[in-house]
C-alpha cells in the first residue's frame, strides 16, 4: 500500500490542469438535454478530442492516451475541479466503448470508436420496454434477421439522450421463439434509420433527456450486431457491470459537489435552524471520500491484475443516496429560497444549480438498476442468500 | 499509488483468520463469561508464539518493524470472531504508546524493561485514557499506562486500584482504574504528554474501527447462515426481499468502511501528525456500520435474535461498546467537523491523499 502519487503521476495532473485551464469554457453552457445545449456539448466534446483528452483510458490508435485506471482517477478530479461541463456521450464513451473494445471486430472499432471520439456520433441507451423495465428479460422488440439485415419492430422507453442523439445501442429480440434472457442480442442502430419515431419525454425539470423509440421496419446491416446473435444479454450484463462498476460516476463529480457543500454551509450555515445539518454535511463530506478510497482501491486491484466482483454492486446504491444526501442538504441550507428556479445570472450567483441538482438527485437510485434490483443482486450473489 | 494489500499480507491475514476461527467460538467465548480469569492463556500464547505482539516494534527494539498496514487486517480479523482479550489493543495502541516513549527519550528504565517483557509474552499492558471511563481486562494487566492531565504515567499492578464495573458485554471485563500520581512513575509531561495522548486517541480509535469492522462481517455471515436455514411460510426466511435488504444495506456500508479504515492505517502509521480526519473518519464509518449490523442482525434473527442463547449477542453488544469506546460517532463527526470549517482545508477530489496530489500546489 502506497497511498501517494507517483513523480509521474503528478505530472499527468499537472498536464491535465494545464490543458483544461486553457480549454474549458468561462461561460456556463446550458444543458444538454436542450437542443442549443446539446450541440454546445457536442463541440466541448470534439474540443476534448483534438486535444486527445475525449476518453484518456482508451489506446492511442482510438483517441486515447492509453491511460491506466488512477490516471483516469486524476484526469476526472482535475475534470470536476476545472467545473467543465458534463460528458454529453456518457453512453457512449463509458458504456458502448468498453463493450465494443471487448467484444467488438476489429472492422467494427474502425468504424464506431472514433466516430464516438470525436463527438461526432453521440449515442443513446435503449434497455427498458413499457413491460421490460427492471425485468429486463421481458425485451420483446424484435430484431428479425433478413439476409445481411436484421428488421427492427417494437418500442423502447428511458432512452437517454434519444432526442438529440445519432445512435442507440440496446438489447432486440433476435430468437422469435426465444423466452428471458435467451435469444436477445445487441444491436447498434442509427436514430435517422427510416421507420424509427423518437417521442421526447419530458423528465422531472421539464426538459426531454430521454424519449420513447418506435421502430416500425426499421432495416440495419448485420454488421451492426455487437458479439454473437442471441449472446446479448451476456455482453448488456458486461455493461451494465461497468456502469454499475466503476465509470458511470466518478468519485471526483461527489467529492466537488461535498466540497461545494461545505461552502454553502459555510456560508449559509448560521441562518439555518437545524441541528441535523451539521451532521448531515459532515456525512457528505466523509461520505464522497470514502467512494474515493473505495474507487481507488477498486482500480488499484485492477492495476494490479485482479477482477471487480460482485461488491460492485454496492456502489451504484452508495453514491445515489449520497447524491441525495448531498442535494437535500445544500436545499435545507437554502431554505425557503430553494424552491426558486434560478434565471439570473444574480440568482445563478446566489442559489447555484442546487435545485437541478436535486431533482437530478431523484433519478439516481432509479436508473441504471433501481436500488430495490441492487440490494437483491447484493443479497444474492454478494451474500450468498437464497433466490427463492 | 497502490491501495491494495500484498499477497504477503493477505496470506498472513487468512493463516490468522483461520486459526481464530478454529481458536475464537461462540463456545469458548462463553467458557470465558464463567471463567476466573476471563481470558484463555493457551490461545494469548498461541498469538504472542506467532508474533503478534512484535509486529509493530521496531527491529532495533527487538520487534519485527512492519507497519500498522500489515496489522489492520488481522485487527479486522480478531473483531469477525469477537475476541474478547484486547489483543488488539495491546499491538495497536499500548506497545506503541511505550515505544514512542522511548523513542523520544522520555521516560524511565522501566519502559524497555516492560517491552522486552511484552516481547517476551511475559506482561500485559493496559492503556487508561481520559476519553474512556474504563479500562478492559484490567484486571489481567501487570503494567498501566495512566494519564492526569497532560501527564502520563507507567505503573505497576500494586500501585493501582481497580474498581470492576459490569458491561453490557458479557466478555468485556471492564475497570476503573485510580492511582496517585507520583514522580517516580512518571514517564511523559507537558506538550510530550499531550501529543502521546492524542496519537493514542487515534490508535485507539483505529483499532476498535478494525475490529467494528470484522464484527460486522461475522454478523453479517451469521444472519446470512440463519436466514438461509430458517424456514417460514415453506422457504427460506432468507428469500423474501424485506430480509435480503435488511443485510444488504448492512453490506453496503461496510463495503465503504472498509477502504476508509485501510486509509487511516496508512495514515497512522506514515504520519501520524496528519491522522486525526482519516481516524475520526474510520471510526465514525465503523462505528455506524456495525450499530446497523447488530441492530439489523437481531431483527434477521427474529425472536431467537432477543435471546441469550443466540450467539448474535457476542457480537452486537460488542459493536455497541466499541462504537463509543475510543470516542463515539459524535466525538468523531465534530473532530471533522471542525476540520472542514477550518480555513486552510484542504477540500476537493485532488486532495484525497492530502497536499502530495501536485508538486507545484501551494
Amino acid at each position: 500500500m502506497e497511498l501517494m502519487y507517483t513523480q509521474a503521476q503528478q505530472s499527468f495532473r499537472s498536464e491535465v490542469r494545464a490543458w483544461l485551464s486553457e480549454n474549458v469554457p468561462n461561460e456556463q453552457i446550458s444543458s444538454f438535454d436542450t437542443a442549443e445545449g446539446f450541440e454546445a456539448h457536442r463541440k466541448w466534446e470534439r474540443t476534448l478530442a483534438k486535444g486527445n483528452w475525449g476518453m484518456v483510458t482508451w489506446p492511442t490508435e482510438f483517441g486515447g492516451r492509453g491511460c491506466d485506471l488512477i490516471e483516469w482517477l486524476i484526469f476526472e478530479e482535475e475534470y470536476y475541479r476545472a467545473g467543465a461541463p458534463l460528458r454529453v456521450n456518457q453512453n457512449g464513451i463509458f458504456l458502448l466503448g468498453p463493450t465494443l473494445m471487448e467484444y467488438g471486430t476489429p472492422e467494427q472499432k474502425e468504424r464506431f470508436i472514433p466516430a464516438m471520439a470525436s463527438g461526432d456520433e453521440i449515442w443513446a441507451q435503449g434497455w427498458s420496454e413499457p413491460n421490460a423495465g427492471s425485468d429486463m428479460a421481458a425485451i420483446r422488440c424484435r430484431a428479425d434477421r433478413d439476409g445481411d439485415e436484421f428488421v427492427i419492430n417494437g418500442q423502447k422507453i428511458w432512452s437517454t439522450r434519444a432526442v438529440y442523439a445519432d445512435w442507440v445501442f440496446g438489447l432486440f429480440r433476435t430468437d422469435p421463439d426465444s423466452t428471458r434472457h435467451h435469444g436477445l442480442s445487441k444491436i447498434l442502430v442509427p436514430l435517422n434509420s427510416e421507420g424509427v419515431t423518437v417521442r421526447p419525454i419530458p423528465q422531472l425539470n421539464g426538459l426531454p433527456g430521454f424519449a420513447e423509440i418506435f421502430f416500425d421496419d426499421v432495416r440495419v446491416p448485420a454488421f451492426n450486431l455487437l458479439g454473437g446473435e442471441n449472446e446479448g444479454w451476456r455482453i448488456a450484463m458486461a455493461t451494465a457491470g461497468f456502469e454499475r462498476g466503476l465509470m458511470l460516476r466518478s468519485p471526483a463529480r461527489f467529492q466537488q459537489a461535498s466540497k461545494r457543500l461545505v461552502q454553502l454551509y459555510r456560508e449559509h450555515g448560521s441562518d439555518v435552524i437545524d441541528p441535523s445539518i451539521e451532521a448531515a454535511v459532515v456525512r457528505c463530506y466523509m461520505d464522497a471520500e470514502a467512494y474515493a478510497l473505495s474507487t481507488y482501491q477498486t482500480a488499484s486491484k485492477l492495476c494490479s491484475g485482479g477482477s471487480i466482483g460482485a461488491e460492485a454492486s454496492c456502489n451504484k446504491i452508495f453514491w445515489s443516496e449520497m447524491d441525495l444526501l448531498i442535494h437535500e442538504t445544500a436545499m435545507k441550507l437554502l431554505g425557503a429560497r430553494a424552491e426558486i428556479e434560478p434565471q439570473t445570472a444574480a440568482e445563478f450567483a446566489e442559489l447555484g444549480t442546487w435545485l437541478d441538482g436535486f431533482m437530478f438527485a431523484q433519478s439516481g437510485p432509479i436508473y441504471a438498476g433501481t436500488n430495490e434490483i441492487q440490494r437483491n443482486i447484493i443479497a444474492e450473489r454478494m451474500l450468498g442468500m437464497p433466490r427463492k | 499509488m497502490n491501495f491494495t494489500f500484498t499477497q504477503d499480507q493477505l496470506d498472513f491475514q487468512e493463516a490468522i483468520a483461520s486459526m481464530l476461527k478454529s481458536e475464537v467460538t461462540a463456545d469458548t467465548i462463553r467458557a470465558r463469561w464463567s471463567a476466573e480469569a476471563g481470558s484463555d492463556d493457551a490461545f494469548l500464547r498461541q498469538a504472542h508464539e506467532l508474533g503478534l505482539y512484535s509486529m509493530l516494534v521496531p527491529e532495533a527494539l527487538g520487534g519485527l518493524g512492519l507497519q500498522t498496514t500489515d496489522f489492520i487486517l488481522l485487527a479486522e480479523a480478531c473483531g469477525e470472531v469477537a475476541l474478547p482479550e484486547p489483543v488488539v489493543e495491546s499491538v495497536m495502541v499500548s506497545t506503541p504508546l511505550l515505544v514512542d516513549i522511548l523513542d523520544q527519550g522520555l521516560g524511565n528504565a522501566d519502559v524497555q524493561r516492560v517491552i522486552d517483557a511484552v516481547l517476551g509474552g511475559e506482561v500485559r499492558v493496559a492503556v487508561g485514557h481520559s476519553i474512556n471511563p474504563c479500562i478492559n481486562y484490567a484486571d489481567s494487566a501487570d503494567w498501566f499506562l495512566l494519564v492526569d492531565g497532560n501527564s502520563i504515567y507507567l505503573l505497576p499492578r500494586d500501585a493501582v486500584t481497580l474498581d470492576a464495573k459490569k458491561s453490557v458485554d458479557p466478555s468485556r471485563r471492564l475497570f476503573t482504574v485510580s492511582f496517585k500520581p507520583d514522580s517516580q512513575f512518571l514517564v511523559a509531561d507537558d506538550d510530550a504528554g499531550a501529543n502521546l495522548q492524542r496519537a493514542t486517541l487515534n490508535r485507539g480509535a483505529l483499532a476498535t474501527a478494525a475490529q467494528l469492522v470484522g464484527l460486522s462481517k461475522g454478523m453479517i455471515a451469521q444472519s446470512v447462515q440463519y436466514s438461509s436455514d430458517r424456514e417460514q411460510f415453506g422457504k427460506a426466511i432468507g428469500a423474501n426481499q424485506a430480509v435480503k435488504h435488511l443485510l444488504a444495506d448492512v453490506a453496503v456500508q461496510l463495503e465503504y468502511a472498509k477502504p476508509v479504515t485501510y486509509r487511516a492505517a496508512y495514515t497512522v502509521g506514515v504520519s501520524p501528525t496528519r491522522a486525526d480526519f482519516a481516524v475520526s473518519h474510520a471510526k465514525s464509518a465503523a462505528a455506524r456500520t456495525a450499530l446497523m449490523a447488530s441492530r439489523h442482525c437481531i431483527q434477521v434473527h427474529g425472536a431467537m435474535g432477543y435471546t441469550w442463547e443466540c450467539d448474535v449477542q457476542i457480537w452486537a453488544k460488542r459493536a455497541w461498546a466499541l462504537a463509543r469506546e475510543w470516542g463515539d460517532e459524535g466525538f468523531h463527526n465534530n473532530r471533522i467537523h471542525e476540520w472542514l470549517l477550518r480555513k486552510n482545508a484542504l477540500l476537493g477530489p485532488e486532495f484525497t491523499f492530502g497536499r502530495g496530489s501536485l508538486t507545484d500546489v501551494a
